[in-house]
């Protein structure tokens, strides 16, 4: 590593506007060779506009990018990657269905009188992964490796391609403990070669853990760049946000809050092969927090709940009444609301208004012939996205166009607006900042001490354990143990989960 | 609040293109604009192009919230068919006219919700589930007929082709107020934000409470209604039921002129009113270049010409930088 070597590639006094919006605002960034340089900040910070920039996909508004100490102007990511500056994002943007070596040199076969050569590319693709510390079959389709392999062939192909710089745009997210430790190895070889590597990631420790500098960004603007040998992570935490952390963990009077009667009850609810029959009750001003590990039936229990899946026993009562819901639609009419955990599959409507997109569980609600006027829809939007300070120049824009945990508290002010009895929210503040992250757990327990019942799915046990009455443990798509009181520990709940290893042995 | 801003409204392409298509058949014919009185009847070639638009803007008002669903319908140029079959037989058989009528909207009716089925709950894509009727739909026409042109002389029938209120041609009565009707309905219901809201994402939709099973159904039913209106306007205009040649290929100008009108195939957002105006501009073009003296030929060409044209001054890129230059000029 070359300590204080000139940039190999550099902003300057970057400007981004987007109507009337500055959404960069004379940001400077530079990373070295052989550097790791995380890149932090808030929701709608600018992280992706200025990453845009730099790999091509946007062109800044002034500012100069300079890469090798000559001014460039990418005119988009193909170029900027011709130019050596290649990208991996979080999700893989491969061909599953092709084999590991095609889709490292896809586009760029060798050939020999146009034909390619499969036995060279396959030699060639052995020998760069093994580079990476990483021999597999190249031969098998991409798509039968897990993310964390398939995204090691993505750095490759990137660095292979480009070779200068490579951005990292939230690798980890999807990938468990062993499988980050896999991907930092190969950074740390990227780095070892001289690579500049930006890195973008919402997990403070991982920043820690890996890199050199960190530049910090908050609405548009620069906050700082700092070797992170001289910053402790609350320095860092105090730069994104502008203040201290407004959700403190020792939050555990939550269990001695006063309950009010049972506002829904599930009994033996269940659905063969999704979910072994279980049965719950949720009282007024009450959280139940559910853990468990991806598969074990956690979403499946909130589908059921709230009739995405039609449950095949058990009865749902609100209010002492039993109702029926074979459907979202019935839910709704019940006053339930869901915010799901794949947001842009199940949630946002892309394309449609802020506005819209709170008023629309509302008017579903409704019926087709109450229709909302627009002052009427304008004041519940306008309200509502108020309360949960979400960010947008404009309600008239847009959806698409906010960031995550904005998306997010959009789709939370929706099933505000119904003014529900139960709210079910699965992966609140999965894909979201540091930031909007506290807002969310803050806005759930003010929902909390407004009477509303909740459930709240979350892999986060530190968070779960901040705002939760009681916590039901899933495993093997069941209920398996309910937690109150003092039980309410990250220690007490990840036995509950590991139980299920013990038994199996 | 927003209100509409009719400015804005009339920059919009589409006004464009249709006043140029109209400036060029007036160049091209002087006497384009004239309009005379006849027997209680208005004629002359403006009046021309909006009554011989009629049935394509017809099944574009039930396309248009098809399409507006991410869906399609092909069968709209069969059901016309169908629908001109079933009346013209009622009434050579001697039922009364209204009964003939009714009865050819029910069946209308029926196409539309057979097509829902497929949609919504067989789940078959909008494109084959329609290619079904579409390719079903002459043969089921033509064993109503019998494999001839049924011809008729019911004076109800012939009013409904030919007639007139008022001066103004009935096509042109009935394509308005189906227009300006079904507008009222989806901009005063919510209908239309909820056929916007699933055709954006339906798996969303049905998150947030949206019943898009029925909606869909009312979607295809109403376009398979408005595809029967169509078909009785064209038989009563030739006075008979051609199994074989009634509303041929129309389903593709009234998919062209949603689409001129602005309403995505991705679906979401809509506009009747623009895709009535897309209708409008297919039939000033075809009326243009039959009174020019070109020859039919010449027409696909011309139109397909044009439509190239508006697409690209409708896209999103080229209609920021003329709106950036437009602005820049009333700087100046």
């Amino acid at each position: 590593m070359v300590v204080g070597a000139e940039p190999v590639v550099q902003a300057r006094g970057i400007v981004k506007i987007f109507g009337q919006h500055r959404a960069l605002d004379g940001v400077d960034f530079s990373v070295r060779p052989g550097e790791v340089h995380a890149l932090l900040g808030e929701n709608g910070a600018g992280k992706s506009t200025l990453i845009k920039i730099l790999t091509g996909a946007y062109q800044p508004d002034g500012g100069e990018v300079i890469l090798d100490g000559a001014a460039v102007r990418f005119s988009d990511p193909l170029d900027a990657q011709r130019h050596g500056i290649g990208t991996v994002y979080q999700e893989v943007n491969l061909l599953p269905n092709r084999s590991v070596a095609e889709n490292l040199f896809l586009g760029h076969q060798p050939t020999r009188f146009g034909i390619v050569q499969r036995r060279v590319i396959e030699a060639r693709a052995r020998e760069l992964l093994a580079g990476y510390g990483l021999e597999i079959d190249v031969r098998a389709e991409l798509g039968s490796y897990s993310v964390a392999v398939q995204q090691i062939v993505a750095i490759a192909r990137a660095v292979e391609l480009s070779g200068k710089v490579l951005v990292l745009d939230e690798p980890t997210a999807s990938l468990d403990r062993n499988e980050v430790a896999k991907m930092f190895e190969v950074v740390a070889r990227l780095k070892a070669r001289g690579l500049g590597i930006i890195f973008i990631t919402h997990f403070l420790d991982q920043v820690f853990e890996i890199a050199d500098r960190v530049t910090i960004l908050r609405n548009g603007k620069l906050i700082g760049t700092k070797a992170l040998s001289e910053v402790t992570a609350t320095d860092v935490v105090r730069m994104m946000l502008g203040k201290d952390l407004a959700f403190d963990h020792g939050g555990v009077g939550v269990a001695e809050a006063v309950q009010g009667p049972v506002r829904v009850e599930f009994k033996s609810l269940g659905r063969q092969g999704k979910v072994a029959p279980f049965s719950l009750a949720l009282h007024e001003g009450e959280v139940v927090g559910v853990a468990g590990l991806l598969g074990s039936g956690r979403t499946e229990m909130a589908r059921l709940m709230f009739g995405v899946d039609s449950a095949d026993g058990g009865e749902i009562s609100v209010g002492g009444k039993v109702v029926s819901i074979r459907n979202p639609a019935q839910a709704v009419a019940a006053g339930f609301g869901f915010c799901p955990e794949d947001r842009k599959l199940d949630g946002i409507f892309g394309e449609l208004s802020v506005r819209e997109n709170i008023i629309i569980a509302l008017q579903a609600k409704l019926g087709w012939f109450r229709a909302l006027n627009r002052d009427e829809q304008n004041e519940i939007a306008g309200s509502y996205a108020e309360a949960l300070d979400i960010r947008a120049a404009d309600y008239e824009m847009p959806v698409k166009l906010l960031s995550g945990g904005n998306q997010q508290k959009a789709i939370l002010a929706r099933w505000l607006a119904i003014d529900p009895n139960f709210l079910i929210l699965d992966e609140p503040t999965r894909g979201i900042d540091v930031g909007a992250h506290a807002e969310i757990v803050r806005t759930i327990n003010r929902l909390r001490e407004e009477g509303l019942a909740l459930l709240v799915i979350s892999s986060e046990l530190d968070e779960v354990v901040a705002y939760s009455n009681r916590i039901v443990v899933m495993r093997d798509r069941a209920m398996v143990a309910e937690l109150s009181g003092a039980d309410i520990a990250p220690s007490v709940i990840v036995a509950a989960i590991a139980e299920n290893q013990g038994g199996r042995a | 609040m927003k209100r509409v801003h009719w400015k804005a409204l009339l920059l919009r392409p589409q006004f464009f293109a249709l006043a140029a298509v109209l400036l060029i058949n007036w160049l091209l014919f002087p006497g384009f604009f004239d309009i005379t009185l006849q027997d209680g009847r208005l004629f002359g070639s403006v009046i021309d192009v909006l009554n011989r638009g009629a049935p394509v803007a017809i099944l574009a008002i039930g396309m248009t919230a098809v399409i507006a669903t991410k869906g399609v319908d092909l069968s709209v140029g069969a059901v016309m068919a169908i629908a001109g079959a079933v009346a013209a037989v009622l009434v050579t058989g001697g039922a009364s006219a209204v009964v003939a009528v009714a009865a050819a909207l029910a069946v209308g009716v029926l196409c539309g919700l057979w097509n829902g089925v497929l949609v919504t709950y067989l789940e078959i894509q909008p494109i084959i589930a329609t290619l079904v009727l579409m390719v079903a739909g002459r043969g089921l026409a033509q064993l109503v007929t019998e494999g001839s042109i049924v011809t008729f002389s019911d004076p109800v029938l012939i009013f409904i082709g030919t007639g007139a209120v008022l001066g103004m041609p009935m096509p042109i009565v009935i394509a308005s107020v189906l227009a300006i009707g079904a507008t009222l309905i989806v901009r005063k219901t919510a209908l239309g934000l909820l056929i916007e809201a699933v055709g954006v994402n339906r798996s969303a939709a049905r998150f947030a409470g949206i019943s898009s099973g029925l909606l869909l159904m009312v979607v295809y039913t109403f376009a398979g209604f408005c595809a029967a209106t169509s078909g009785l306007i064209v038989a009563g205009d030739i006075r008979g039921a051609d199994a074989n040649n009634a509303g041929l290929w129309l389903e593709l100008d009234a998919i062209l002129a949603v689409v001129i009108g602005g309403t995505s195939l991705l679906g979401g957002r809509f506009s009747i009113p623009m895709s009535v105006v897309g209708a409008l501009i297919i039939q000033a073009m075809n009326t243009g270049i039959l009174i020019s003296g070109f020859s039919p030929e010449f027409n696909l060409v011309v139109k397909s010409g044009v439509i190239i044209l508006i697409l690209v001054l409708q896209a999103p890129m080229v209609a920021q930088s003329l709106r950036k230059r437009f602005t820049a000029e009333r700087k100046a």
